[in-house]
């Protein structure tokens, strides 16, 4: 099972959604699918029309910037930055 | 106890500001995750307050409270054009009920409904075939704000007749719930080059009277009003200190009696633009200006410092006497009444 964490600003949109959790996926777009089937409507807070991630949504797979096609292992980490900017 | 209430969007998300007496305000807020809000409305049949809001990180939704704020839901199910055309969507810009449905305009320029409360939602229309449709989807062609279509104004009584606003481009109106739509320009003037007879037009806001035959709009180059629901304009602007502005509300009876704030094109108070460069701003005051005579007059109120409304004398006529009163509603916009 690979060990998604989650952004800080999603979970006060969907109830229930935890920071951290396990998902058994092959890909990023397929864990993305199983998170929208938990919590309706999560897809398209992450991914738009192509389809490909928002453009200040970023995936990290054990520490390697990837897409919805990254594949995934059972033993992977997988983080969802929301990017900040400023000074 | 409040009688009266006030949805405010800012960049930061939706406020509500309520009152009992119009004087002192409660505000409450900020609401939706502070989603930047393009549009906030409160639906008098169902007690339901529904947002529009775009976030640079998750993308367009609408929001809805059933509790008058205190609890919010969102969904975007629905809201997106075809996989493969040439429409992008960057926002939610516009929200209303309109005799059972919920109709909602994005940018790019598409109306989308849902008949569930604002659960799930359907493409209604692009637009497709209307002259200037490739200019207003253009972002370079674009006001700033690309808003797209900027507001649905239901007519209260037809069920499948209302209007919407594309920003910068047109009023149309459909009579048959929104399958086809016409232009209602007519008479309205534009200071640069035309590439079509019909479109082109940069509407800001559309007021319509009790009657809805009787209109006022306020656009980039001047207020006007319609007799006839927007078939046809006449311009009213003189009397004006400026023919630019964004508010316009009329009288929920009168329908002779409006509200406008008149700006400079730079966004400010009349007097801004022409001390550009200055470091002073003194006596640039944004100022309500009404007409009690359909635009043939004007008067400019201002509240004291004692809190009352005053009223100066009129520009153009001394047929505006009537003073300036509250009760003003908004049609398009965010103002509304609680059940």
């Amino acid at each position: 099972m690979a060990e998604l964490h989650l952004p800080p600003i999603l979970p006060p949109l969907f109830p229930g959604l935890p920071r951290e959790l396990e998902v058994e996926a092959a890909t990023v777009d397929e864990a993305i699918d199983q998170l929208d089937e938990r919590w309706p409507g999560m897809r398209d807070r992450l991914v738009e029309p192509g389809p490909k991630l928002r453009p200040h949504i970023n995936v990290y797979v054990d520490r390697e910037r990837g897409g919805l096609d990254t594949v995934l292992d059972p033993a992977s980490r997988v983080d969802v930055i929301a990017a900040i900017s400023g000074g | 106890m409040s009688n009266s209430m006030l949805l405010v969007g800012t960049r930061k998300g939706l406020f509500v500001l309520e009152s009992g007496d119009r004087r002192d305000w409660t505000v409450r807020g900020p609401y939706c995750e502070s989603w930047p809000m393009y549009h906030a409305v409160l639906d008098p049949e169902s007690g339901t307050i529904y947002a529009a809001a775009a976030s640079e990180w998750l993308g367009s939704a609408i929001w809805r409270s059933d509790d008058l704020g205190e609890t919010w839901e969102h969904s975007s199910e629905g809201i997106g054009f075809p996989e493969g055309g040439d429409l992008h969507l960057s926002k939610v810009s516009h929200v209303m009920p309109v005799h059972g449905r919920l109709l909602v305009g994005t940018e790019s320029a598409g109306l989308f409904e849902s008949t569930d409360g604002g659960r799930n939602f359907s493409l209604l229309t692009t637009f497709e075939g209307q002259e200037g449709r490739e200019a207003w989807n253009d972002p370079a062609q674009q006001p700033p704000g690309h808003l797209g279509l900027s507001a649905i104004i239901p007519h209260p009584d037809e069920q499948g007749r209302f209007w919407v606003i594309v920003q910068g481009f047109s009023l149309f109106e459909t009579t048959d719930g929104g399958k086809t739509f016409e232009p209602r320009n007519k008479g309205l003037r534009r200071d640069w080059p035309a590439d079509y007879e019909d479109i082109g037009f940069c509407v800001h806001k559309v007021a319509p009277a009790a009657d809805f035959e009787r209109m006022f709009q306020q656009n980039h180059v001047g207020m006007h009003r319609s007799d006839d629901g927007g078939k046809t304009w006449t311009e009213i602007t003189e009397g004006l200190p400026t023919e630019f502005g964004f508010a316009a509300a009329t009288h929920p009876h009168d329908r002779d009696t409006f509200w406008v704030i008149p700006l400079d094109p730079g966004h400010g108070p009349p007097g801004t633009q022409a001390r550009a460069g200055s470091s002073s701003t003194k006596g640039c005051r944004a100022r309500t200006r009404t007409s009690a005579s359909s635009g043939t007059a004007w008067r400019s109120t201002a509240r004291t410092s004692q809190g009352s409304t005053s009223a100066r004398a009129p520009a153009s006529s001394s047929q505006a006497s009537t003073r300036a009163r509250a009760g003003a509603r908004s049609a398009a916009s965010s103002p509304a009444s609680p059940p």
